[in-house]
C-alpha cells in the first residue's frame, strides 16, 4: 500500500462521495458553533424548513460576546445580548447541546472541546472559526468555516471541500528554556508569511514538537491559520492518549482500547511524501515577538524593529512603513524596552491551564509596573477553576493582576475588554491586526511567559534574563 | 445564491497586501445576527475619519471609485478570520468580483457561498490593472467573464484565470450548495452506517 501522511488517512477515511469535477463530500464528526458565526445559518436552515442532521455530534456555546466582569449583571450591550439570546433559543430548538453564560462548561469553544474530550484523534472538526485549528493537535482534520458552510454542516453533516495540499514543517532541536509553543510558532510565521501555507494543511513534526505538552500542541495548532495554512495537524502519541484518557465524552473501556489501537495507526507511514516541506533548528530560537500588524510582522525580542529599506518589495516597503507607524514604532528602535500599557494572558492561542501556570511562575511575588493594567481571562470556566484550586488566582491577584471569567474577551475585543486608542498591549493572543483589539489599540503577541514579565517590568523585556534581582536594579 | 455570468463595471484598486477581514468589516460590526446590513460598515476604519466623514485618502473615497463593482487588490487578501461576514459586506456594498494575486483560503470559500467572484490572476497581471486604474481618472472599466474565465478592460488587456469547474458551475448556475449535497443522501446514510462500525458514531 502506498505509504500515506497523517492528514491523508484522516482525509480519506471521510469522503462520502468524490466529485467528478473537483471537490469531495467530507463527512464531519464534531461541529463546534458559537455565536457570532451560526445565527444566520439556523435561519437558514428555518426558512428552508431544514433540521440539524445530526445535533449529537454538534456542541455550541458562548464566547466571543461575553462579558468577563460579573455575570449576575445582563449583558450589557443589547446587541451582544441579542446575538447570545439568539443562540440560547437556537440551540433547544434544533436540538443542540449548549455550554451557555451559566454553565460551568462554558469557554472559548476551542478550549472546551478538548477539555471534553470531544476533540479525538483521527476525526474531522469544524466550527465557524478560523482558529478551528486548534484540535489538530490531537491528529483531527479541524479547520474553519464560514457561515454558508456552518449551515451545510448543520443541514447535511458534511461539507464539500477541495483537497488541500500537503506541508510538512519540521521543528529540529530542542527549544531552550523560555523558548515556548508560541515562539516556535510565530518563528515560522515570520519565515513564511501569513499566506505561506495557503492551501496547505501543515502536519508538524520533529524532536521540538514531540517533547510539547498537549497545551503546547495546540498553541502551534492554532496559529497555523496565521501562516495561511488550512489545518495544522500533530500525529497524536502516548502523551495525547494519556491527556484524552478519563475526560467526559472520551470512549471508556473497551471502546478506549480500540480507540487507541485505532489512533496508534495514523501517524505518517514511512516513506510517505509532503508537496511541500520546511524545517527549522528550533534550538537556535529566541522568544518571539510581533512589531507589526500581523503575526508575521514578528522578531526576536533581542532584535530592532526593522527599516522598510531593508525589504526588497515596493507593497512590503509600503506596508512595513504603514505598520510602523500605526504601531508608534521608529525603525532601528530595540524590541526589548519598548513600554507597554496593558497586559493581556488569554485566548484560544494561550488561555490553557499550563498557560496560566507559565506565566504565574514569573509572576509569583512581583508587582505588575504601575503604569500598566493587566488582566487574565482563562480559556474556560474549567481553566478558571482549575486554576483557582491551584491557587493561581491569589498569585496573579497579589500581583495587580485582574482574574476574570471565560471568554475570548480582549483577543477580539467583541466585548466591553478593549485597548483605548493608542495603548500598547503584551497580548498572548493571536492577531495583531490594525483594531483588533480596539481601535487604534497596539497588539505585540508573545508567549504567556513574556507578556507576564512585560506587565512586571512595564516594557517589553526578554524572559531568559528575567529575574527579580535583574528587576529590582531596573535593568 | 445570485448568479455570476458575464460583470462589465468599474473598478476600484486597492494596492495593498494581506489585507485582513478585521479590516473589512471590523469587529464591532459582527453583531448582527442577519446577513444584510453590514455593506455600510465595509472598510470601516479606513473609510471614515474618527468623526464619521469618509476619509478623502482611502482609495475606495476617490471619486474614480466610485460605483465600483470591481475590486482590485494584492496578495493574500481577506486573511484572518472566518467571518462571512466579510463578503457579505463586500457584496451589499456593490462588489461583484475581486480581482487579486491570491486569496486566503476560508475567505475564497466564502466569497463563493454569496456569488461574489474572486478571481486569482498573476502578479504581474494584478499590477498592470492597478496602474490603469490608480491612473484613469474618469474611472476604469473591467469585465470579467467566468463563461470564458477571462478579464478585460476593452483597451488591450487581457488575462484568463483558473477556477475550479465545480465552484464554476455553483456560481454560473447560482445553485443551493446544501440541496446538491442532499441529492447525495443515500450516500450520506451509509457512509454513517460504516462509520458508526467504526465506533466513530457520537462524541
Amino acid at each position: 500500500m502506498t505509504p500515506r501522511t497523517l492528514f491523508e488517512k484522516v482525509w480519506d477515511a471521510h469522503i462520502v462521495h468524490q466529485q467528478d469535477d473537483g471537490p469531495t463530500l467530507l463527512y464531519v464528526d464534531l461541529h463546534l458553533v458559537h455565536e457570532v458565526t451560526s445565527p444566520q445559518a439556523f435561519d437558514g436552515l428555518r426558512l428552508a424548513g431544514r433540521r440539524v442532521r445530526r445535533p449529537e455530534l454538534t456542541l455550541a456555546t458562548v464566547d466571543h460576546n461575553v462579558p468577563t466582569g460579573d455575570r449576575s449583571l445582563p449583558i450589557a450591550d443589547p446587541i451582544s445580548a441579542t446575538q447570545v439570546s439568539t443562540l440560547e433559543r437556537n440551540a433547544p430548538e434544533f436540538g443542540v447541546e449548549l455550554f451557555g453564560l451559566d454553565s460551568p462548561g462554558q469557554g472559548i469553544v476551542h478550549v472546551i472541546g478538548p477539555e471534553l474530550g470531544a476533540t479525538q484523534p483521527g476525526s474531522v472538526i469544524v466550527c465557524g472559526d478560523s482558529h478551528t485549528s486548534t484540535h489538530g493537535a490531537f491528529g483531527a482534520l479541524a479547520f474553519g468555516i464560514g457561515t454558508s458552510e456552518v449551515e451545510h454542516v448543520l443541514a447535511t453533516q458534511c461539507l464539500v471541500q477541495a483537497r488541500p495540499r500537503t506541508m510538512e514543517v519540521r521543528f529540529t532541536g530542542r527549544a531552550a528554556a523560555g523558548v515556548t509553543a508560541k515562539d516556535l510558532v510565530l518563528a515560522l510565521i515570520g519565515k513564511i508569511g501569513t499566506g505561506g501555507a495557503a492551501g496547505h494543511v501543515i502536519e508538524y513534526t520533529g524532536e521540538a514538537i514531540r517533547a510539547l505538552s498537549i497545551e503546547g500542541r495546540m498553541t502551534v495548532c492554532n496559529m497555523s491559520i496565521e501562516a495561511g495554512a488550512r489545518a495544522g495537524m500533530i500525529a497524536p502519541d502516548d502523551a495525547t492518549f494519556a491527556w484524552l484518557r478519563g475526560r467526559p465524552r472520551a470512549p471508556t473501556g473497551k471502546a478506549w482500547d480500540d480507540a487507541v489501537a485505532a489512533w496508534r495507526r495514523l501517524a505518517t507511514d514511512p516513506g510517505a511524501r509532503y508537496d511541500r516541506e520546511v524545517e527549522l533548528d528550533a534550538s537556535r530560537l529566541a522568544p518571539q515577538v510581533t512589531w507589526g500588524t500581523h503575526p508575521g510582522m514578528v522578531a526576536d525580542i533581542t532584535a530592532r524593529v526593522p527599516d522598510p529599506s531593508e525589504y526588497p518589495a515596493e507593497a512590503d516597503q509600503r506596508a512595513v512603513a504603514r505598520a510602523l507607524e500605526y504601531m508608534g514604532l521608529k525603525a532601528g528602535t530595540p524590541l526589548e524596552g519598548v513600554p507597554v500599557d496593558r497586559v493581556f494572558l488569554g485566548s484560544c492561542t494561550n488561555g490553557r491551564i499550563e498557560d496560566l501556570r507559565a506565566a504565574a511562575q514569573v509572576v509569583h511575588g512581583r508587582r505588575v509596573a504601575g503604569s500598566v493594567r493587566a488582566m487574565v481571562v482563562p480559556g474556560s470556566m474549567r481553566v478558571k477553576a482549575a486554576a483557582e484550586a491551584e491557587g493561581l488566582d491569589r498569585i496573579f491577584g497579589e500581583a495587580g493582576f485582574e482574574w476574570r471569567n471565560a471568554g475570548c474577551s480582549m483577543c477580539l475585543g467583541m466585548n466591553d475588554d478593549i485597548l483605548g486608542s493608542g495603548e500598547r498591549c503584551a497580548s498572548t493572543s493571536n492577531r495583531n491586526f490594525e483594531g483588533r483589539q480596539g481601535k487604534g489599540g497596539r497588539t505585540h503577541l508573545m508567549s504567556p511567559e513574556m507578556a507576564a514579565a512585560a506587565a512586571i517590568a512595564g516594557r517589553l523585556i526578554d524572559v531568559r534574563g528575567f529575574h527579580p534581582s535583574r528587576f529590582a536594579l531596573g535593568l | 445564491m445570485r448568479p455570476f455570468t458575464v460583470h462589465t463595471g468599474r473598478a476600484a484598486a486597492l494596492p495593498r497586501v494581506n489585507v485582513d477581514t478585521d479590516q473589512i468589516i471590523p469587529k464591532q460590526f459582527l453583531k448582527r445576527i442577519e446577513r444584510t446590513g453590514f455593506g455600510q460598515y465595509l472598510f470601516y476604519d479606513w473609510r471614515f475619519r474618527p468623526d464619521g466623514t469618509p476619509d478623502p485618502a482611502f482609495e475606495l473615497n476617490r471619486p474614480n471609485a466610485v460605483g465600483a463593482t470591481v475590486l482590485v487588490t494584492g496578495a493574500n487578501f481577506g486573511s484572518g478570520s472566518s467571518r462571512e461576514h466579510a463578503p457579505w459586506a463586500l457584496a451589499e456594498y456593490g462588489f461583484r468580483a475581486i480581482v487579486a494575486p491570491s486569496f486566503a483560503d476560508i475567505f475564497y470559500n466564502n466569497c463563493c457561498q454569496n456569488g461574489l467572484l474572486p478571481v486569482r490572476l498573476a502578479e504581474a497581471e494584478v499590477a498592470t490593472l492597478l496602474e490603469r486604474c490608480e491612473r484613469t481618472r474618469a474611472g476604469y472599466d473591467l469585465t470579467v467573464d467566468l463563461v470564458r474565465q477571462r478579464v478585460a478592460d476593452g483597451a488591450g488587456f487581457e488575462a484568463l484565470f483558473e477556477i475550479d469547474p465545480y465552484r464554476r458551475r455553483m456560481l454560473l448556475e447560482g445553485l443551493d450548495e446544501i440541496g446538491l449535497t442532499l441529492l447525495n443522501e443515500v450516500e450520506i446514510a451509509a457512509f454513517e452506517r460504516r462509520h458508526a462500525a467504526l465506533g466513530r458514531s457520537s462524541i
